[in-house]
């Protein structure tokens, strides 16, 4: 359809202010949190029902046309990057918390509503949303689903795909799915669980339960900081190993802390290679048994410092420079681009050392900030995109990260999803007839290829092009890729 | 163990071929969970020869084993390191295998406070229809490359693959757990169950039975005590057998013969008006009842009581008048459900019908 038909058709139903296409109206929608993609969407377009939605989408089903969607426009991956051709769905004003339930412990709320928002309005009940995205002043809960968004404290309270009971999609066909309930489980297949993580390619989602936790009667947090990345890692081994699932253990590395302190004075050791943080939650009973054996196991893993936060001031402060992380690289450097890679935390001295050893080649800084309890990491590759060929060789350091993080039987992404950036590590990580499957999945829900097309799964012509070879788990290289 | 798979893969083109169904079948203990299958139509594929642990380093929390390792020596292993698989899962007989509990993906007492299988299941190796084997997922805990596949086997009954070997999240063992017993009214327990379950108390299975509601709390021995002062009621000295026995239906409550209906609801909906004896767990959100023998008059009040309350009805155990088991989906779903089995397996061969009938 002509995009003036197209305006015209949605015009309808829509006011002038949801349905944009002058150049200057469109441009703040041209990338999301990965801005070294950019790409100026055909029309965008701004519902403000479910009902709306539908309409849209039956539309764009009749004319064949692409649909983005985009929450908050947070996302790391490009995965609500536009389509030249296409519409970008704004989900932003479906912001309505649509119900608090305090008995049963749930939210119902529309995918615009800010992840934060969320435990904000079930704070008064004792109450909150468990996972908690760095972003998450930011990110939508929409966007969390498409993401299955993790936060620091998901190694015991679990990501996006434990914390949800049930969604509303909106399929291409304008079709409106119930997926679970209100129950703990719904027979027939775990559609949550696929829609969670799907970025935006099987149906948009408009409205979501979620599940509300009690807030712990007490958290304290151990900053412990180490002389050496192996007793460090040792250390979180240990702590696991002891019987102990911390509510978060995060680790940073001396670059970050020192970017960090100097903004945030978070009072980290700036003597030490690594800090560790490690949380303690639950009755007040519990933490002060698991804070001590903490601390022993801190000190017998060879920590040179360890200290406990006393009080509520303390422990944010300690976290307060663990979140800033990002922010600080910022400061240090015009650029930076953030990976996700998750490997098995036995690796982590071994792929922090092979990091290290590709910065020298690349001559590029690289600051390590991570979830080290689940083995995410997130190397922090700073970089001049002013200066010519750096982004380039930028991409190219981060995907020798990813195809190391394949090797040691880990995964290109934890949290931050595929998207566009991700799309040829695809290649390497999943073979010829995984990624078949990932498709006739797709096409189950999206036959055309509408919603978010080239996103998330590479086609198999792109990845013979790239020349990807197909990395196999726990093994060097093999080349099992057909040519087409 | 590849020639195991190479005949698996055989006997599943062979069958894809002249499109002849074939059962999946572990150790049989759940043979009797689902719908029906003729079996003198279906060749049977047995994974029990699939066997053993392939990988299992404690401290990265994560256990990966082939599909026909026996669910019991499989938590005798993690048993050993202090560890346990968090969804309690129900064996229903010493032949239980890990493939079958993934495939049904039914949990046990400690499913409302700590999650179900599908929380967690990491990873699964898999053949398809065609006989491709397959890997998605894998040992980390996050991981969000490609669609979650490992998720959508779990519970899929066997419908869309043959599962092969499979990576589960495991836990520590808490260091002391406590039951606890206290007499109630029905409706003061759900009451009572939601209200707990809002604070942070480390219940970890609830029971309400027969005017009895038995909790049980689990965690560092200081928060247990604290939490058994707070919440009072009397110590039961054989708490690990009671948990058993609703675990794996030994007790008498499941024994009756009669058919057995699993309500999964909302926790916090008040008693349910239904014929029978009921038993209830998970905090109010699963409520079983064993009704008398007029099944058809019964299911239609059944079925649409727990759509009321927000969630779906299995008859879970002796079905005598062939009603389908599992909670019809909208027909919207079922298409959805249909295409999705289509791709994984074209020729419709694995357990069809066993979940839906139309699968
Ligand atoms: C500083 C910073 C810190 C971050 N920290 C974390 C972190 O700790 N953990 C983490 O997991 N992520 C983190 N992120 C990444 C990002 O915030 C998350 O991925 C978040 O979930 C994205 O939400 P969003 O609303 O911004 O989605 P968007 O970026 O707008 O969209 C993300 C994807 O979701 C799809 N989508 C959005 N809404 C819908 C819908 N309603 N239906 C269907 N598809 C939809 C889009 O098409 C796109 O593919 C961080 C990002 C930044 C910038």
């Amino acid at each position: 359809m002509h995009p003036i038909e197209l305006v015209n058709s949605l015009r309808v139903f829509l006011p002038p202010d949801s349905v944009l296409y002058e150049t200057e109206d469109l441009r703040p929608y041209e990338c999301d949190g990965l801005s070294a993609y950019r790409q100026i969407p055909m029309i965008v377009v701004i519902p403000r029902t479910e009902e709306e939605v539908i309409r849209i989408l039956r539309i764009c089903h009749a004319s064949k046309t692409p649909v983005v969607a985009r929450g908050a426009g947070t996302g790391l991956s490009g995965g609500a990057l536009p389509h030249a051709n296409g519409i970008l769905l704004s989900l932003v004003k479906l912001k309505q918390i649509l119900e608090i339930d305090p008995i049963t412990r749930i939210a119902r709320v529309q995918p615009g509503v800010r992840n934060l928002a969320i435990s904000e309005s079930a704070m008064a009940y004792g109450l909150y949303y468990a996972p908690d995205p760095s972003s998450q002043i930011a990110c939508s809960i929409g966007g969390n689903i498409a993401e299955n968004s993790g936060g620091v404290h998901c190694l015991k309270y679990g990501l996006t795909v434990h914390n949800i009971l049930k969604l509303r999609v909106i399929t291409i066909e304008g079709e409106c799915l119930e997926i679970g309930g209100t129950s703990l489980d719904t027979p027939g297949y775990d559609l949550l669980a696929l829609m969670t993580g799907s970025e935006g390619m099987l149906g948009i989602v408009t409205e979501i339960i979620v599940k509300l936790i009690p807030k712990p009667e007490k958290a304290q947090v151990v900053m412990a900081a180490f002389d050496d990345i192996q007793k460090a890692c040792n250390a979180v081994a240990n702590v696991i190993g002891a019987g102990i699932i911390p509510a978060g253990m995060e680790m940073m590395d001396k670059m970050a802390t020192h970017a960090v302190e100097e903004y945030i004075h978070a009072g980290y050791n700036l003597e030490a290679e690594v800090v560790l943080l490690c949380e303690s939650d639950g009755t007040a009973e519990e933490v002060m048994d698991e804070i001590q054996r903490i601390n022993e196991i801190m000190k017998m893993s060879g920590a040179i410092d360890i200290r406990t936060s006393n009080n509520e001031t303390e422990r944010l402060k300690f976290w307060a420079g663990r979140k800033a992380a990002f922010p600080a690289a910022g400061r240090i450097s015009p650029d930076y681009y953030c990976m996700d890679g998750t490997i098995p935390r036995k690796n982590l001295a071994r792929v922090l050392g092979g990091i290290e050893k590709l910065s020298l080649e690349y001559g590029l800084r690289c600051m390590n900030v991570f979830h080290a309890g689940d083995g995410n990491l997130h190397p922090l590759i700073l970089y001049d995109a002013n200066r010519p060929g750096e982004l380039k060789k930028t991409e190219e350091f981060g995907a020798k990260i990813l195809e190391m993080c394949i090797q040691v039987g880990g995964t290109i992404t934890g949290e931050h999803g595929v998207g566009i950036e991700k799309i040829n590590q695809m290649c390497s990580q999943f073979k010829t007839s995984e990624l078949e499957l990932f498709h006739a999945v797709k096409s189950a829900f999206d036959p055309d290829g509408l919603l978010n097309p080239g996103k998330a799964v590479p086609s198999l012509r792109r990845c013979a092009e790239h020349g990807a070879m197909h990395v196999h788990r726990n093994e060097e290289k093999f080349p099992d890729l057909p040519r087409f | 163990m590849q020639d195991i798979i190479n005949q698996y893969t055989n006997t599943i083109r062979v069958a894809a071929k002249c499109k002849s169904p074939l059962r999946i079948r572990g150790g049989g203990s759940k043979d009797f969970y689902g719908n029906n299958i003729n079996e003198n139509n279906c060749d049977i594929l047995s994974v029990t020869a699939y066997t053993g642990i392939v990988d299992y380093d404690p401290t990265e929390l994560v256990v990966t084993a082939r599909s026909g390792t026996s669910l019991a020596d499989l938590e005798a292993e993690l048993q050993m390191h202090n560890q346990m698989l968090g969804f309690e899962p129900p064996h229903f007989g010493s032949d239980a295998t890990l493939g079958g509990c993934v495939a049904s993906g039914l949990s046990g007492p400690r499913r409302a406070y700590v999650g179900a299988v599908r929380d967690f299941v990491l990873g699964v190796r898999m053949l398809d229809g065609n006989g491709n084997d397959l890997h998605f997922g894998g040992q980390v805990m996050k991981n969000v490359a490609g669609y979650d596949i490992s998720r959508l086997m779990t519970g899929s009954m066997g419908t869309l693959g043959l599962l092969l070997e499979i990576s589960i999240k495991v836990l520590p063992i808490p260091p002391i757990e406590l039951t606890l017993r206290m007499q109630m009214k029905e409706a003061t327990a759900i009451e009572k169950m939601n209200q707990w379950a809002g604070r942070p108390l480390p219940i970890s299975a609830t029971c309400f039975y027969d005017n009895n509601l038995t909790l049980r709390l689990s965690g560092a021995e200081s928060a247990v005590r604290a939490a058994h002062t707070k919440l009072g009621g009397e110590l039961i000295s054989d708490g690990l057998a009671f948990w058993n026995s609703i675990r794996e239906q030994s007790h008498t409550f499941f024994q009756s013969g009669k058919s057995l209906w699993r309500l999964s609801i909302k926790s916090s909906v008040p008693p349910l008006i239904l014929p029978g004896q009921q038993l209830i767990e998970w905090g109010g959100a699963l409520r079983w009842f064993a009704c008398g023998e007029n099944v058809d008059a019964d299911v239609n009040i059944i079925r649409s009581k727990s759509d009321l309350a927000g969630g779906n009805a299995t008859l879970f155990r002796n079905n005598k008048k062939s009603v389908s088991v599992f909670h019809p989906p909208r027909s919207e779903m079922i298409k959805v459900y249909q295409r999705i089995k289509g791709k994984f397996d074209p020729a419709g061969i694995f357990n069809t019908g066993r979940m839906y009938r139309e699968l």
